[in-house]
């Protein structure tokens, strides 16, 4: 198979990975670059557990080949704080109990903070909607909305004020 | 799920692009967003050996609106077009339809050059692009041409496209008249059960045009002329809004799936036309 | 000592034991994305095993060419049955006491089956390969339905099975009959439905789902041939089982095995099977002498591991003219597909499905349920509730609302008729179960004044009127479910998986600066165990929850346990886990009495310290004591202080609850809007509400899902229709509802802290409260019994059938 030389940032440092062209994204992080905190669910993009961003966009790494993120600018749950501390959000998620086995987590995160950096006063029904892309099988969504909902009010010590 | 191998290019630019299309022949395609060609390939249902990338050229990107003229790139992601301000004034069923397409990380990636060109009768925009009756560019070895939406889709996945033209940008104009996209799905992420895009005008109260597309029915889009004309002249009450319905449903052929049986699918279109007729007259 | 003082109040709440909503342990590494699963994991050289999969679902497999895949660079191994059989492993014996192919030997029996497994050095090259195997199929008629399956000249789907007339559990009484299974009294049964003032009689189906837990099965087996030792991590909610059955299968003696279950993402009963990824990888490991992981897609798991449910379930309902049951009648046709590969107890081929009395007082019962072999794949496990649970509780609680219909009579009030009363407990069932404590009418009165029953049906009423005449096209649904549960399988006598009893364990070790170690036979897939455990301890020990580490999963460290499902570890290793802790108290007052110079008579139990009765200010803490025992030598005591507690549980608990769920729907698009939805569980004493809060909005949403769309569908040539999540219905955050959660607590008398055990609850309780609205809602146009997914068409159809629409 032809391989590809691939040069992409993820969590701020530059990565030159040797990949096949139809390698999936997921795969690259997770098997090259030992990121396994993205998972794999559903492979067609429906479950978003693969989630993770790429150039400012909550992406779906299973259906993204690594060819296409030649330059891309990438960041994975493990770079959303330095290691063994958690950012508001993951912080928000323990305190609510926003997750249950763990495993659509990452991708939630991930895609929660896209979520709130484009809208950080979402109402809840902005929450539902715009985490629409992420399944989870455990919690039934309702500490997870309320999770990020904690979230977007603790990083808006003005909209709390406002209330 | 995985695909089978493939060679990759990233043209820098158009020409380039339809060259590599050239040399290849069948054996290449083009990928925009790749949210349908991608979990198409990873099923092993689409056989791609050179799979031509076009996210660098960036005569695709970008939308313009002048002169009344709304001129959007093919690599315009779905995103892109509900938070495109211009976009939701001049045409504001951009916007309502595409927050109904598959979910936010698709919508990122999702561009609307893919949704309207692969042919696939369950994408949302092939409808509204026949209801807004946009033009599509297509660019090849020849050059640029112009193909209406209304006569772009012949069935599943066949188009007016050859296969070594590119969709490039599609142009519609700007309007005022009262809008509706509505869609039945079963979930977020689903494609339409029944979609039906109207757009009306009114001449104080009487419906002075109408365009009336549907999605998901047939193996294309339907643009149905009959529903737009039961409603020109009417004062889109019930009893033209029946008519309307009447004509819409004679031009679909819909077919069994998990959505439902085809009885169905004539049901939900009745009731996806009638409610956008209802919601785009009350906008007008 | 029961005030609680200042000083003693803080010091309890500095356990964080039962009863508080402690944090959950295991988020900061979940949230960082530091979990552990299965395909997390990576080892030097590892290969990669995938299957070549029968498109047919019943076909002759007439030859199998390996050679254009073997020719693929990075290929290793291609095995096929033929390379089994020698092994004797090309069959293995399911949980259910049939056999099942691990690759197609001779035939295939439904689609989707392991036909080859493809060996190559990684995943792509192994996608390759599969598409290079070549295999020569003969296609046989195909059988989807269960009903036809049993008519006389119905092809006979397992030769294998030719001739023999009876099975593990009994008779067969057809080529494609697996079992009868009955309980209860038929003949009194049958002449009190014949003799009763009113009977309703109906079918109702639960069609066939799928656990579909957001990570899919999967493992990585490693034979180290210089030790002779099989490690296998995978996903197993019973690591110690998979050890057993890998020793009997493989012959590697136990002790060289090691079962590790990582870290789990979701389970709800579809990790609880052995399935043929597990085997082919073990025997391609010991073949290979290298790691070698399987993961299924999820095309795969959809199609090929442990459906859930397809009982078509035949009621009838006897009455008084007023009101009160006389008699129950239940005969089921099971699908269970291909093999019988239910994960039941071994005396249990239909689980506990004769719990289908439910909450109700009835005097005379008769179940009898009739196993059957299909073209589709096999299964049948326990999604989200104990075994066959949630179809009895959807039965029983189908049939009352038919009978209200029957009687004319308000669907909550006949319930409330016929509850078993608080003073009958423990109460006996007509088919013989001793149902552990319960108070139906406190939660049933407590929810219908909750959500203003009596309002609500006026609004109804009011809608029903508007829709007549015309000025509507939405009907209001109040879909009501009292369910009780049958969890925490089980005492050894009667409940044993292919013969190990269904005990659990717990053992504890404190270190000497007081802090401990517990590590118990369950492995949570979500549940908490590590935060919940530890509650159970800190208030049986004394010791900070927060300093009680709790360890599972891996059969090297952990004492034998039969694993988590059919909520059976807070019933059952909660339990080991107490009197471990116990044990430890008991030797811990010795050391105390011994330090403090007093008979152990003289102590008294506080919090976290043994105290001397009337002088309070003399004691020592259990920190201490842990110190105390590792350092001291102590006349008749042994150093250390660990115990180790196996639990046989005297009787299953009996967990109930009572939830109300008001829909609209509209009858135009076939859609529904949630409108409100309480659940009030009993689930006896409560160890951490914030995650029993979390585990029934779970529960509620998987309820949801499958009563309002989620299914495995199959054409009538055996074709899955349902493979990926396009058309395999989970909801999202926009479709499901916001729940209120409400609970009474009536502790168990039998379990050491009273605890009955929660997640499976809200799947039980939830899919009739879903579907009774959905019923609610077209009952004053007559409708009785319409079969589940209540998905946009089937309501439609519904109103269809009703003549609500002017369109056909």
């Amino acid at each position: 198979m032809t391989k590809m030389n691939i040069s992409l940032t993820v969590n701020g440092q530059v990565h030159e990975v040797e990949a096949e062209p139809r390698q999936l994204l997921i795969h690259l992080l997770r098997e090259d670059l030992n990121l396994t905190g993205a998972h794999i669910g559903c492979e067609t993009s429906h479950c978003g557990a693969c989630t993770v961003e790429m150039d400012g966009k909550s992406v779906k790494a299973c259906t993204v080949f690594a060819a296409q993120a030649q330059g891309a600018d990438i960041t994975t749950i493990e770079g959303l704080a330095e290691p063994g501390t958690l950012n508001v959000l993951q912080e928000s998620f323990r305190e609510h109990h926003g997750l249950q086995c763990g495993y659509c987590t990452p991708g939630m995160i991930t895609r929660a903070h896209r979520l709130l950096q484009e809208n950080p006063t979402p109402t809840e029904e902005d929450v539902r909607f715009g985490m629409a892309g992420n399944l989870c099988r455990c919690t039934g969504y309702q500490n997870i909305v309320k999770s990020i909902m904690a979230a977007a009010n603790e990083l808006n010590p003005a909209k709390e004020a406002a209330e | 799920m995985i695909p089978a191998a493939f060679d990759y290019h990233r043209p820098q630019g158009i020409e380039d692009a339809i060259a590599i299309l050239q040399k290849h022949g069948d054996d290449a395609r083009v990928i925009a967003g790749g949210h349908s060609l991608i979990p198409m390939m990873k099923l092993r249902m689409a056989e791609v050996p050179n799979l031509v990338d076009l996210q660098d050229i960036e005569s695709l990107k970008g939308i313009t609106i002048q002169n009344g003229r709304v001129n959007i790139g093919a690599m315009v992601t779905q995103h892109e077009l509900i938070t495109n301000e211009g976009l939701a004034a001049a045409a504001p069923i951009m916007r309502e339809a595409a927050l109904q397409i598959a979910d936010p990380q698709v919508r990122y990636m999702g561009t609307i050059g893919g949704n309207v060109a692969n042919g696939d009768p369950g994408n949302d925009m092939p409808g509204l692009m026949q209801c807004l009756d946009a033009t599509f560019t297509l660019f090849g070895p020849d050059g640029a041409r112009g193909v209406k939406a209304r006569d772009f889709y012949e069935g599943a996945y066949m188009t007016e496209r050859d296969d070594e033209e590119i969709m490039t940008a599609i142009h519609f104009d700007a309007s005022t008249a009262g809008y509706a996209y509505e869609k039945q799905k079963r979930k977020i992420g689903d494609y339409a059960t029944a979609a039906a895009a109207v757009m009306l005008t009114k001449d104080g109260q009487t419906c002075s045009s109408a365009a009336i597309a549907l999605t998901n029915l047939s193996d294309t889009p339907i643009w149905s002329q009959g529903a737009g004309a039961a409603l020109i002249g009417t004062d889109c009450g019930p009893a033209a809004i029946k008519a309307a319905v009447a004509a819409g449903l004679d031009d679909i052929d819909p077919s069994e799936d998990n959505r439902g049986p085809i009885a169905f699918k004539y049901h939900a279109a009745r009731m996806m036309i009638s409610r956008a007729i209802a919601s785009a007259w009350a906008r007008a | 000592m029961n005030d609680l003082s200042p000083d003693r109040a803080e010091r309890s709440a500095k356990l964080k034991g039962l009863g508080h909503s402690r944090k959950r342990v295991e988020d900061q590494r979940f949230t960082q994305g530091r979990g552990n699963y299965v395909d997390d994991i990576k080892m030097p050289d590892m290969l990669f095993g995938d299957f070549v999969r029968s498109p047919y679902a019943h076909a002759r497999v007439k030859s199998i060419n390996i050679d254009k895949a073997m020719a693929l660079p990075g290929v290793i191994a291609v095995l096929t049955a033929k390379d089994l059989e020698p092994l004797s492993l090309h069959w293995m014996p399911t949980l259910a006491g049939d056999k099942q192919m691990v690759l197609a030997d001779g035939k295939v029996l439904f689609q989707g089956q392991e036909v080859a497994f493809v060996i190559a050095e990684d995943r792509y090259i192994n996608a390759d390969a599969i598409e290079l195997v070549e295999v020569e199929y003969e296609e046989l008629p195909v059988i989807t339905d269960p009903f036809k399956a049993l008519e006389p000249d119905a092809v006979v789907l397992r030769e294998d099975l030719a001739g023999q007339t009876s099975g593990a559990h009994g008779e067969r009484k057809h080529h494609n009959h697996i079992f009868l299974w009955e309980a209860g009294d038929k003949e009194a049964t049958e002449q009190v439905v014949e003799t009763a003032d009113v009977v309703a009689e109906e079918m109702v189906y639960y069609h066939r789902t799928h656990p579909c837990p957001l990570e899919t099965c999967g493992c990585v087996a490693s034979m180290d041939k210089v030790t002779g030792k099989l490690t296998l991590w995978g996903t197993f909610q019973a690591p110690h089982v998979v050890r057993t059955v890998a020793s009997l299968l493989s012959g590697i003696e136990e002790h060289n095995i090691r079962v590790v279950s990582p870290d789990i993402g979701g389970g709800f009963g579809n990790k609880v099977g052995v399935y043929p990824g597990y085997v082919c990888s073990i025997v391609a490991s010991i073949v290979t002498g290298k790691p070698v992981k399987w993961i299924e897609d999820r095309m795969d798991n959809l199609m090929a591991t442990a459906f859930a449910r397809d009982y078509w379930m035949k009621g009838k309902i006897a009455a008084t003219k007023d009101g009160k049951i006389t008699g129950l009648h239940c005969e089921v046709t099971a699908d269970h597909g291909a093999f019988d590969a239910c994960a039941d107890p071994t005396k249990f081929p239909a689980g506990f499905m004769n719990i289908c009395t439910g909450s109700y007082d009835i005097p005379v019962a008769y179940l009898g349920v009739d196993g059957v072999y299909t073209n589709k794949a096999p299964g049948g496990v326990a999604y989200r509730c104990s075994f066959r649970v949630t179809e009895a509780a959807y039965f029983i609680e189908r049939m009352i609302e038919v009978l209200a219909i029957e009687l004319n009579m308000d669907a909550a009030e006949l319930r409330a008729k016929n509850f078993i009363r608080k003073d009958q407990f423990p109460y006996t069932s007509a088919m013989g179960w001793e149902y552990d404590s319960g108070d139906y009418h406190t939660a049933w009165d407590k929810a219908l004044t909750a959500v203003g029953y009596d309002v609500l049906r006026a609004e109804q009423a009011e809608r029903v009127e508007a829709f007549k005449r015309g000025e509507t096209r939405k009907l209001i649904g109040i879909g009501l479910s009292h369910f009780t549960e049958i969890v925490g399988a089980g005492p050894v006598k009667n409940c044993d998986i292919l013969g190990m009893g269904m005990f659990d364990s717990c053992e504890i070790r404190i270190h000497p600066t007081g802090s401990a170690i517990a590590r118990l036979g369950t492995i949570s897939q979500g549940q908490g165990h590590a935060t919940t455990f530890a509650q159970i301890l800190a208030s049986e020990i004394g010791l900070p929850a927060d300093s009680i580490t709790v360890e599972e999963g891996d059969t090297d460290t952990a004492p034998y346990g039969l694993g988590t499902y059919g909520s059976r570890s807070t019933p059952v290793a909660g339990a080991a886990a107490a009197m471990a802790g116990r044990k430890i108290r008991a030797k811990a007052q010795m050391i105390a009495a011994y330090l403090l110079e007093v008979h152990d008579g003289d102590l008294e139990w506080d919090i976290d310290r043994f105290v001397v009765k009337g002088a309070p200010e003399q004691f020592k803490t259990m920190a201490e004591i842990a110190y105390a025992s590792y350092n001291q030598a102590i006349p008749g005591v042994e150093p250390g202080l660990e115990a180790v507690s196996y639990y046989d549980p005297p009787n299953m608990t009996y967990p109930f609850g009572a939830y109300i769920c008001v829909m609209e729907i509209d009858v135009d698009t076939g859609t529904h809007e949630i409108r409100q939805f309480y659940a009030l569980d009993d689930c006896g004493t409560r160890i951490n509400p914030m995650i029993i809060e979390g585990q029934v909005h779970g529960g509620l949403t998987e309820a949801l899902a499958i009563a309002m769309g989620q299914e495995i569908a199959y054409d009538e040539i055996g074709n899955v229709k349902t493979g990926t999540l396009m058309d395999f219905f989970i909801p999202t955050a926009w479709e499901t509802p916001t729940y209120t959660t409400d609970f009474t607590e009536t502790p168990s008398p039998h379990h050491p802290i009273g605890a009955k055990g929660v997640g499976e609850s809200p799947n039980v309780g939830g899919v009739p409260a879903f579907s009774n609205a959905v019923h609610d809602a077209f009952r004053p146009f007559g409708l009785r019994q319409a079969h589940m997914p209540h998905d946009h068409w089937r309501i439609w159809k519904i109103g269809n059938d009703l003549g609500l629409h002017d369109d056909v």
